[in-house]
């Protein structure tokens, strides 16, 4: 397999293994009332890591998968997810945030984008029924209960893609300093060790 | 260089979102028979195994999870299902009787039995799918059109009725529940009036249904009261039938307001199926070929 083809088949593997387990598992188990969302967190740590072309290409696929299978409007989730995953990576390119709690406020934001935008759409479409003021309740709680699952999910989807992703120069670089190899505020001393006394 | 990548991501960008967008609009636009509507459930089609096996694998994680939500929740439910318990005896006796005398009272004046859930042919089906979103309530069963399985075929659970078939495929059914959006039903509360209304979901509330365009009561006392249990109504108007046979149980009124129901015309209704645990349903198979069927609103 060439090296060209192993982020997009990897991530093509990804979206599907995620809605199945979305769709047949998680959507059937209920916390709080309602139930997690694994999609958008995916798309969210795809951008992330990948960033935003990636990111977006994956928001698409996933969420016109996501409407397939459930047989709904086509066209709805493809629009919140590429938003998703486009915007996590260009957070990634532009910021390139290091902090581990990173995928957990993207993830809550992820869940929101994706809840109160499915809501837009949905009024724009036209509701016959009358909307309960408790469905901003279930968008809340399910924002935490994203926001309490979106770091085990990033680590996963971490997994899975980084070794088919290209090496990062930027990443490459920080990764030497945290671990003190190519700090430029290290003595030569301090980097290599101390000197053998026979060498002196 | 930067700005060819640039340029490159902006345009890739805006070709997906074009592309949602045409396809929003297409599918919108068109009827269930439309090329689009028959590509979708033709991968659903071919998806369709692959979900039922997906279910069968992962039944395990789920039926753990709902043995830990289960045992939470089950001091309280059991206060609650000794109270009913009580009531219900009440009402069993009253009701053995009312039902003889029905019966012979229908039989005497010859009314149309047809409409009836006894006309209807059950198939048992389990969910393999659900529909994790807010705004979307369906299921996915593995009976088909094989299995005689038809477009908006009532569907019932837990002993009440649950939705209607939505999309039909060779081996595979998507049933939209009672609180999906598109949802409506003509029901009929079980008081004193017989109080007759259209029922629909409150989005956002998988817990509430409401009763909507009742009659004023004339006396309170005699009109929708919380606890009463609300039933389909079912309709026969030449060769129209309504889609779901008369007398299924819905849920019962939860909240009926004195102010709401003079000026609004509607009771709050809590569905009697537990909606988000469903794993079997029965789909009710039309009876009568050739009948028209007719949907409100």
């Amino acid at each position: 397999m060439t090296d060209v083809l192993r982020l997009p088949l990897r991530l093509i593997v990804l979206a599907f293994a995620t809605v199945v387990i979305q769709q047949a598992a998680v959507s059937q188990i209920s916390i709080f009332g309602v139930s997690a969302d694994l999609s958008p967190l995916v798309v969210m740590s795809v951008g992330l890591l990948a960033g935003s072309l990636p990111g977006a290409i994956m928001g698409f696929g996933t969420g016109l998968l996501v409407d397939t299978v459930l047989v709904q409007t086509l066209g709805v989730t493809s629009l919140l997810y590429i938003a998703i995953g486009y915007w996590s990576g260009r957070l990634r390119e532009l910021r390139d945030p290091a902090h581990g709690l990173v995928p957990l406020v993207l993830g809550a934001a992820a869940t929101a984008t994706a809840g109160i935008g499915m809501t837009l759409i949905q009024v724009l479409l036209g509701v016959d029924s009358p909307v309960s003021f408790l469905l901003i309740q279930q968008i809340v709680v399910t924002v935490l209960v994203n926001t309490l699952i979106a770091l085990p999910v990033y680590t996963i989807v971490r997994r899975l893609i980084q070794p088919a992703l290209p090496d990062d120069p930027r990443r490459r670089r920080r990764r030497a300093y945290t671990t003190g190899g190519l700090s430029p505020l290290q003595r030569p001393s301090q980097r290599l060790g101390p000197i053998p006394r026979s060498s002196r | 260089m930067h700005n060819k990548q640039v340029r490159r991501r902006r345009a890739l960008l805006a070709a997906l979102v074009g592309v949602s967008l045409i396809l929003l609009t297409a599918y919108f636009g068109e009827s269930p028979n439309s090329p689009l509507h028959t590509v979708q459930r033709g991968i659903v089609e071919v998806l369709s195994p692959v979900q039922e096996g997906a279910s069968k694998v992962l039944k395990p994680v789920r039926d753990i999870a709902g043995w830990f939500s289960s045992t939470l929740h089950a001091k309280s439910q059991r206060d609650q299902l000794r109270k009913q318990v009580a009531s219900l005896l009440k009402q069993v006796d009253q009701l053995r009787v009312a039902q003889i005398e029905n019966s012979q009272l229908s039989r005497e004046v010859g009314l149309d039995q047809s409409i009836g859930i006894s006309a209807y042919r059950a198939v048992g089906a389990h969910v393999i799918w659900r529909d994790p979103t807010l705004w979307y309530a369906t299921v996915e069963v593995d009976k088909g059109a094989v299995d005689g399985v038809h477009r908006d075929d009532p569907v019932v659970g837990d002993g009440a009725l649950v939705g209607k078939v939505s999309t039909v495929g060779a081996n595979f059914a998507i049933v939209t529940l009672i609180t999906d959006h598109s949802f409506a039903v003509a029901a009929r509360v079980l008081d004193q009036n017989g109080d007759t209304g259209v029922l629909v979901p409150a989005v956002g509330n998988p817990k509430q249904l409401l009763l909507q365009y009742l009659q004023k009561p004339a006396d309170l006392q005699t009109g929708p009261q919380p606890g009463q249990q609300v039933v389909t109504a079912g309709f026969k108007s030449g060769p129209l039938d309504s889609l779901y046979p008369a007398g299924i149980p819905i849920g019962s009124v939860s909240n009926a307001n004195e102010n709401v129901l003079l000026n609004s015309g509607q009771v709050q209704v809590a569905p009697a199926a537990d909606l988000p645990h469903l794993d079997s349903v029965q789909i009710l198979t039309s009876p009568q070929a050739g009948n028209q069927r007719a949907q409100l609103p």
